[in-house]
């Protein structure tokens, strides 16, 4: 308590203005700013002078056509291709997994408890040889009828084909199923979170309506869970988006990571190829947090944070209104 | 009256239904006609079953016994060579699509804006032209009041605003029969009266309507009938000044008591408030 200088409120007609106060300091935060500055110098110096950087040989390794390829084909698609397909076939086993029938129920929990326990790595080695279960190809028809054929004492068969297996499972393609198989079994998990974070009345409303189960999910329920679902999502894509580097794994080697490591192994030039990789993968998981963003305010329509966004006519309409 | 009645002039018509809920009854034979035009209010203490009666009529609750037709046809199952069948869940759509809900929390789509949530199911599901009903949409939300608030979202919305919005979004289907579950009980006391209107011109146009409440003056003033519920029976019916004003089963009287009760607490709590306030506008 200090003891003459405070004073109560002077009894005076002259009413406290504009406030010039003197702010909070933060002695602390220049020592923090002084520290990093200087661990930053020394980075930097590292990034120039070190010569194990070779950047002129970084750049060089980047713009390779084989590696610019494998950029585009092996990270950038199959992580698109992989995505949509795991995110589609997720939502679905989620849909399944809350459905009342018994079976959907049981085939959805089944698919995730496989889907989910394999490595990936493993599962794209074991996609790279499903090709001998088929050794004579793959054909759509009449299931056993050759069965069929034996007992009617027909002959010929029932089915068109047959396509070569190693076409489907094994290159880009089968990298593309093969990650697409495993992330359903994770977007299943996160895709289930969203609807069930969607309150029961919402499907109550729209039934109420006369909406069929399936068309209140769609145009109700799961545009609402999309807000819970698309964060996690945005990270299943970066994790898939570094996954692509276990394409090897079929193999496939168009595939940004093998391409850099195959001209290193060439030049003996380990550690400049390995920052072009890094460089790369900054980049394209940069342009899909953007993407992300993109993603939340879509989803995040009606509900608070997203609604004041400039360009929305309704919160135009309420500042009109509020302006009245 | 019989459960073989199939056909009857009445829009609603509820005989013996029970309703269980694994060992615990909820509704315990209930019988209620309503005509079409008509208005029914639904009273009754906590947990006497109202709720779980509406759900029944728009099946979001299967029943366990009874019968229940609504413009004359059997709701959730029907009769098919002298048995009993569940009806598809296309035909149960269908049905519910006839009858208008309003629930006590809203449940508006937060994702579209009032007039999406009021076209919604004419054009996903009557699969109507969207010019047509968007015309249509704008005359129903002029209708409660909210022609200015169209492009709003429901968050952006007070409660009052929310519930009509929610009832327009009900009318959009043109249901033959509305169902209202406390549809004021969610609200500041402020805002109860403009709902209260709505559902008031709504009585005088001519809409059947069942509504559970507990606004007891909308009851008296709209009702042409009340019933009042009690663990899962109909404890007494009749003209609302009838039943409100000259109960004659002890059930009802003593519910009214708590109910007068209750209002006169809080009409001493607003006399003493008037005057305070008095006090202070001297
Ligand atoms: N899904 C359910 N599962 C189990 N019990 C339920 C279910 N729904 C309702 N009940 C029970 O049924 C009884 C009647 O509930 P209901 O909601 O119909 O009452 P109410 O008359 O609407 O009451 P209130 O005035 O509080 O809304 C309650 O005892 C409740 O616990
Ligand atoms: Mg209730």
């Amino acid at each position: 308590m200090t003891t003459t200088t405070e004073t109560r409120p002077a009894v005076s007609d002259e009413r406290p203005g504009l406030i010039h106060a003197t702010p909070v300091r933060h002695p602390w935060r220049w020592v923090a700013i002084a520290v990093i500055v200087v661990l930053a110098l020394m980075f930097l110096n590292m990034l120039i002078f070190n010569p194990a950087f070779n950047w002129p040989f970084v750049l060089q390794a980047m713009i390779q056509s084989p590696v610019i390829e494998g950029f585009w084909k092996g990270t950038i698609l199959v992580t698109i291709l992989a995505m949509i397909f795991g995110v589609t076939l997720g939502v679905i086993l989620a849909v399944m997994r809350l459905s009342d029938n018994p079976i959907l129920r049981g085939v959805s929990w089944l698919y995730t408890w496989f889907f989910r326990a394999i490595p990936r790595y493993v599962l794209l080695v074991i996609m790279g040889q499903l090709g001998l279960l088929f050794a004579e190809g793959i054909a759509l028809g009449v299931p056993f009828d050759w069965k069929f054929i034996e007992w009617f004492g027909l002959s010929g068969d029932w089915r068109i084909g047959p396509f070569d297996a190693n076409a489907i499972f094994v290159g880009l393609a089968g990298g593309v199923i093969g990650l697409a198989a495993s992330e359903a079994a994770y977007m299943a998990e996160i895709a289930r979170a969203g609807i069930l974070s969607v309150d029961r009345g919402q499907m109550e409303a729209a039934q109420a309506l006369g909406m069929s189960r399936g068309k209140a999910m769609r145009r109700i329920v799961l545009p609402q869970a999309m807000r819970v679902i698309v964060p996690p999502t945005g990270n299943e894509t970066i994790a898939m988006l570094k996954d692509t580097s276990l394409l090897i794994g079929i193999p496939v080697g168009t595939e940004l990571f093998f391409q850099l490591q195959a001209i290193g192994n060439r030049t003996f030039q380990i550690f400049p190829i390995l920052v072009a990789a890094t460089i790369y993968y900054l980049i394209a998981s940069s342009v899909l947090m953007v993407g992300q963003a993109y993603l939340e305010r879509r989803f995040g329509r009606g509900f608070g944070a997203a609604v004041s966004a400039e360009k929305d006519e309704a919160a135009k309409g309420l500042a009109i209104g509020a302006a009245k | 009256m019989t459960a073989t009645a199939t056909e009857s002039d009445n829009l609603v018509r509820a005989v013996n239904v029970t309703k269980a809920f694994g060992s615990h009854e909820v509704l315990k034979g209930i019988d209620l006609d309503v005509d079409a035009k008509q208005v029914v209010c639904l009273l009754g203490p906590s947990g006497s079953g109202k709720t779980t009666f509406l759900r029944l009529i728009n099946q979001m609750e299967t029943l366990t016994g009874g019968r229940i037709w609504v413009g004359g046809e059997l709701v959730g199952i029907e009769e098919r060579k002298g048995k009993l069948h569940v009806r598809k869940d296309k035909d149960i759509a269908r049905q519910r699509s006839r009858i208008g809900m309003v629930f006590q929390r809203f449940n508006l789509f937060p994702h579209m804006t009032a007039i999406e949530n009021v076209m919604e199911a004419p054009v996903k599901v009557k699969r109507l032209p969207k010019d047509q009903i968007k015309k249509e949409a704008l005359e129903l939300l002029d209708m409660v009041g909210l022609g200015e608030r169209a492009n709003f979202y429901p968050s952006q919305l007070s409660g009052g605003q929310q519930q009509r919005v929610a009832i327009a979004r009900a009318l959009a289907m043109k249901p033959e029969l509305l169902l209202f579950d406390e549809p004021t009980s969610a609200l500041d006391p402020e805002l109860v009266g403009e709902v209260l209107g709505v559902m008031r011109n709504l009585a005088n146009e001519g809409t059947t309507m069942i509504v559970v409440t507990h606004e007891m003056g909308f009851a008296r003033e709209v009702a042409d009938r009340v019933v009042f519920m009690d663990q899962g029976v109909v404890v007494e019916e009749g003209a609302p000044n009838e039943v409100l004003l000259n109960p004659k089963e002890e059930r009802t009287k003593s519910f009214l008591r708590r109910v007068k009760q209750q209002a006169e607490a809080e009409a001493a709590h607003d006399e003493e408030l008037i005057q305070t306030l008095e006090v202070i506008g001297d």
